[in-house]
């Protein structure tokens, strides 16, 4: 057991942890934020996406131990501070980017990252950059929509809701 | 002026918030007070002897709490088959048993053997490594051909051979003979319909509780249907009387079929939670999901149709192998049947029509519905077979469907189901007009000059959903009625529960079921909630699948309505003093026709609970009322899809560049809803095309159990898709007209894909018939090469 004190969301936490628990398992078992979501045992499906220390990074492939003094963002610190969906979150439900919500999590969370080192995304680079995120559901054309029109894009010629 | 609120407005999803912000509940999200973790220790080998089980080292393991084997659950009963196939002969199916735990054997790569429940997940893998296992293991039945060989090994040793049935249905063989006999020109197709893996993206999680000191069991689990599941696991597995036995579905992060299921895993933390008196929870690893959910298609077809000599289709005859893998899953003997052969009329005039299928075990994870179910199959043939039939007379594959197509309804097909409404011409013109035939030339040119081929490919497809009428599914072999029931609950204020027994995993429920409480009565949606997934809170339900939420349950939502109306209308004629006759709803307002008398909703809600003047000697207190609703056919929703594809002649690899489905699914309750189904289909029907396969080797190991091996559909292997829903043709039997539209996308759009790969090869000058899914560069540059 190794002690962590890391920021997630802005909160400061401390806990002991085992060596090998994944950040998944810490955020989702021992600090109950269970919107970061387990799709697979591979890295490949990217329900667990969140940011550590800005970066976008797949919980499920990172060590909590690893993250020792590290900033961490999930999902659950996206809304605004009012408690409101954010931009990126809205553009989802506007453009109905999710139907199960299971992946949508990640999703949101790699949309902010690519937002922010690309503000205006061509469609084409919104979904390369969506190569390690799997959605079952939605067949992604409502997600990349919502990307488009969260990054300030005219969507209305794209066609359907 | 598209509307705002109530039916037909594009209303965006209240359940989105919860799931925006990580605040949904899935069955993993839930941890129950002193739980234990499951573990299941899994065959590797796909077909074997169990000689012996040693689990005593593992038991003394730290944090081991018990460890169960097939020992376990003798005498408990297996999991069930819901649907009884009559054989061609009028022998009943071969029905093996299928047990919780392995006993005596092993018959598919992830049979679960022995399951160890520790206080820890780490815990109770380790001591599952401890567990010494010897297993003997014997030849591995994998192809379908061969396993109806007489010298095959047999999956199950009880059993004569390892056919489960074979089943014929349609026209007389004299009609069918005769039509091939006298045809113009016969085309065969011999094909394979890949075998594909649902995959949700939230894995399978059964977590249970039991209260002993009354003697209460509570399930929480992935389903896609909680009350079949209490029913299934209490009625034929563990005996337990259904009101002690609560299985709750919450947020279910998709299901597409695989989370119908009655599953060994949730029997089994059942049983477990009260065996050792403590909670159960079991987690599937996606790895663990692909060797344990249920798998679909897996069909190998030979199907032949005759044209007289103005090419009017005039026969159509089709030998299927559908597998069922080792065991028999909760629905796997209707997919290739009831669901398949009576969908092969599809859109056309075809007066004869023979279908035979045999379904065969084989030694690899149970078979059942997947997205679609035995439509896509059936589609994927006929469409495919259309389309050779047109390049081999040299017609225009268009052409040749519209001449064929059904024009006159109600339609009874020799198959057995009668279509009640549809417009293929209409459909098909939209298609047209959507995919811009005309300009296809100038595309294809466009494309030639960057050294690609490009080729456009359309089909047509029906499928039968909301099923379906109890007496009828009965007669076919159903084990179970499939009408839905719904309960209006009105509280004293106006608010409005609905306990709905469609169970929501991506469809959104919660906002369109609202819609068309608050059209009917008139009031704010935002007063309406929807309430499923629990079997203590809703009357009955069968589930959600085949498209049958709106259909079904909804039509029992919509007679529970009704009933609430009729009594409140009562209620407000005493509140008004006028006769019931008079009393009209609108706008949330009862009113006396022809006065300007009226009391709104919530004043008539009130009186309801406040009896204070109410004429109790007429009428109950209280405003709640329960409907079932079984429907008295399917419905029919039909649709025509168009795909362009460019091939890169270098590498094979075919990359979708247009894609364009016009759909007829009745009456549209929530545009947007509808719109996002069909998108999910289509990426699901692309993917078989192109990339999904599920893979085994000649021993029956999987070797397609990960993300690394089995290619789901990506980002950019997809376009943004056109849909459209216009030509719409209401359906006649159900309350709201509404036909369904789940399935559409992944049957429509797999022969759109395939039917366009080879008219970009065949005007290239590749002379190629067919090539089978997915569509893989490696398998298209090999047919470049002849
Ligand atoms: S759970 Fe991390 S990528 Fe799938
Ligand atoms: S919304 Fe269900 S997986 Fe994306």
């Amino acid at each position: 057991m190794t002690k962590v004190t890391m920021t997630v969301n802005g909160k400061t936490v401390s806990k002991e942890v085992r060596g090998n628990m994944l950040m998944t398992e810490f955020l989702r078992d021992e600090l109950h934020l269970t919107g970061t979501h387990v799709g697979c045992d591979t890295s490949q499906c990217g329900a667990c996406n969140i940011h550590v220390n800005g970066a976008n990074v797949k919980g499920c492939t990172i060590f909590a131990a690893e993250c020792d003094g590290a900033e961490v963002g999930t999902i659950e610190g996206q809304a605004n501070a009012d408690g409101s969906l954010n931009v990126i979150q809205q553009a989802f439900q506007d453009h109905h980017g999710l139907q199960c919500g299971f992946c949508t999590p990640g999703m949101v969370m790699s949309a902010a990252a690519l937002l922010k080192e690309n503000p205006k995304p061509s469609e084409a680079e919104v979904r390369h950059y969506l190569e390690g995120n799997i959605c079952r559901c939605t067949g992604y054309h409502n997600i990349v929509k919502a990307i488009l029109a969260a990054s300030g894009q005219d969507v209305s010629s794209i066609a359907a809701e | 002026m598209p509307k705002d609120h109530g039916i037909g407005a594009a209303q965006k999803r209240r359940e989105d918030v919860r799931f925006l912000t990580g605040a949904g509940k899935y069955t993993d999200d839930i941890n129950v007070y002193g739980q234990t973790y499951c573990h299941f220790l899994r065959s590797d080998v796909a077909h074997g002897k169990i000689v012996s089980i040693d689990t005593s080292a593992a038991e003394a393991m730290p944090g081991v709490v018990r460890i169960f084997t097939g020992k376990d659950f003798e005498g408990v009963g297996g999991l069930p088959c819901g649907w009884l196939v009559t054989d061609k002969n009028g022998q009943p199916m071969k029905e093996p048993a299928h047990p919780v735990l392995a006993q005596g054997k092993v018959r598919h790569v992830g049979d679960p053997i022995c399951a160890v429940i520790a206080e820890t997940l780490d815990q109770a893998r380790d001591a599952a490594e401890a567990i010494e296992l010897e297993i003997e293991e014997l030849p591995a039945v994998v192809d379908m051909r061969a396993a109806l060989g007489a010298d095959s090994a047999r999956v199950h040793d009880d059993l004569s051979d390892n056919l489960c049935y074979d089943w014929q249905f349609g026209s007389d063989q004299a009609a069918v003979d005769k039509a091939f006999a006298e045809a113009a020109h016969v085309t065969t197709l011999e094909l394979v319909n890949n075998r594909l893996v649902a995959n949700p993206m939230e894995p399978r999680v059964a977590v249970a509780e039991y209260a002993r000191a009354n003697d209460e069991t509570t399930l929480y689990t992935t389903s896609q249907n909680p009350h079949v599941i209490r029913l299934l696991m209490g009625a034929f597995v563990l005996g337990i009387p259904e009101h002690k036995l609560r299985v709750v579905a919450p947020d279910v992060g998709g299901g597409f079929g695989t989370k119908i299921f009655h599953y060994a895993e949730e029997a089994f933390v059942t049983f477990a939670a009260r065996q050792i008196n403590r909670p159960v929870k079991w987690t599937a690893t996606r790895s663990e999901a692909f060797m344990s959910d249920a798998h679909g298609r897996d069909h190998v077809t030979k199907i032949e149709l005759a044209l007289d000599a103005d090419n009017n289709f005039t026969g159509i005859r089709t030998d299927t192998l559908a597998n069922m893998g080792a065991y028999l899953s909760t629905f796997a003997s209707s997919v290739p049947t009831w669901l398949h052969g009576t969908l092969m009329a599809g859109n056309y005039r075809t007066p004869a029509i023979q279908v035979n299928v045999k379904a065969v075990f084989t030694n690899t994870v149970p078979v059942d519905a997947y997205r679609g179910a035995g439509r896509p199959e059936a589609t994927f043939q006929l469409e495919r077979l259309v389309d050779k039939a047109a390049r081999e007379l040299g017609v225009d594959p268009i052409k040749l469907r519209r001449q064929n197509f059904i024009e006159s309804f109600p339609y009874a097909t020799p198959v057995a189901v009668e279509y009640d409404t549809g417009n293929y011409v209409a459909t098909m013109d939209k298609l047209e007009e959507m995919i811009d035939v005309p300009g296809f030339a100038a595309r294809r040119a466009e494309s030639e000059a960057k050294g690609k081929l490009r080729g456009l490919g359309v089909n047509c497809y029906i499928e039968a959903c909301g099923i379906a009428p109890s007496n009828l599914v009965g007669q076919l072999g159903a084990r179970a009625g499939l009408y839905d029931a719904a309960t209006v609950r009105v509280n004293a204020t106006g608010s409005i529960s609905v306990m709905v027994g469609a169970h929501s995993h991506g469809q959104g429920h919660e906002t369109a079921f609202p819609q068309v409480v608050a059209d009917m009565l008139g009031i704010d949606e935002s007063m309406i909630e929807i309430v499923h997934g629990d079997t203590s809170k809703i009357p009955f339900g069968m589930g959600t699948y085949g498209s049958r939420s709106l259909a079904v349950c909804g039509s029992a939502m919509v007679r529970a309505t009704e009933k609430i109306i009729n009594k409140a209308k009562k209620i407000a004629a005493h509140l008004m003093e006028a006769s019931e006759g008079d009393i009209e709803l609108k706008d949330g307002r009862f009113s006396v026709a022809g006065t300007d008398k009226s009391v709104a909703w919530g004043d008539v809600t009130l009186a309801a609970y406040v009896p204070h003047n109410y004429p109790l000697t007429e009428i109950e207190p209280g405003l709640e009322e329960t409907a079932f609703y079984d429907p008295a056919n399917f419905t029919y929703p039909a649709g025509a899809y168009a795909c362009e594809v460019e091939v890169d002649p270098d590498t094979g690899k075919v990359t979708i560049e247009r894609f364009a489905a016009a759909d007829d699914f009745g009456n549209v309750v929530n545009p947007m809803i509808v719109e996002g189904q069909v998108h999910g289909g289509l990426a699901q029907g692309i993917g078989q095309a192109l990339l999904e396969s599920c893979v085994y080797d000649e021993n029956g190991q999987l070797l397609s159990a990960s993300y690394m091996d089995y290619a789901m559909p990506r980002a950019s292997d997809v376009p943004f898709y056109m849909v459209d829903h216009s030509c719409a043709t209401p359906c006649t039997h159900n309350p709201l007209g509404v036909k369904g539209c789940g399935e559409a996308g992944a049957i429509g759009s797999p022969p759109a894909v395939v039917n366009a790969v080879l008219d970009a090869l065949n005007h290239a000058g590749h002379a190629v018939a067919h090539i089978d899914m997915p569509v893989s560069p490696h398998r298209v540059w090999q047919a470049m090469q002849g």
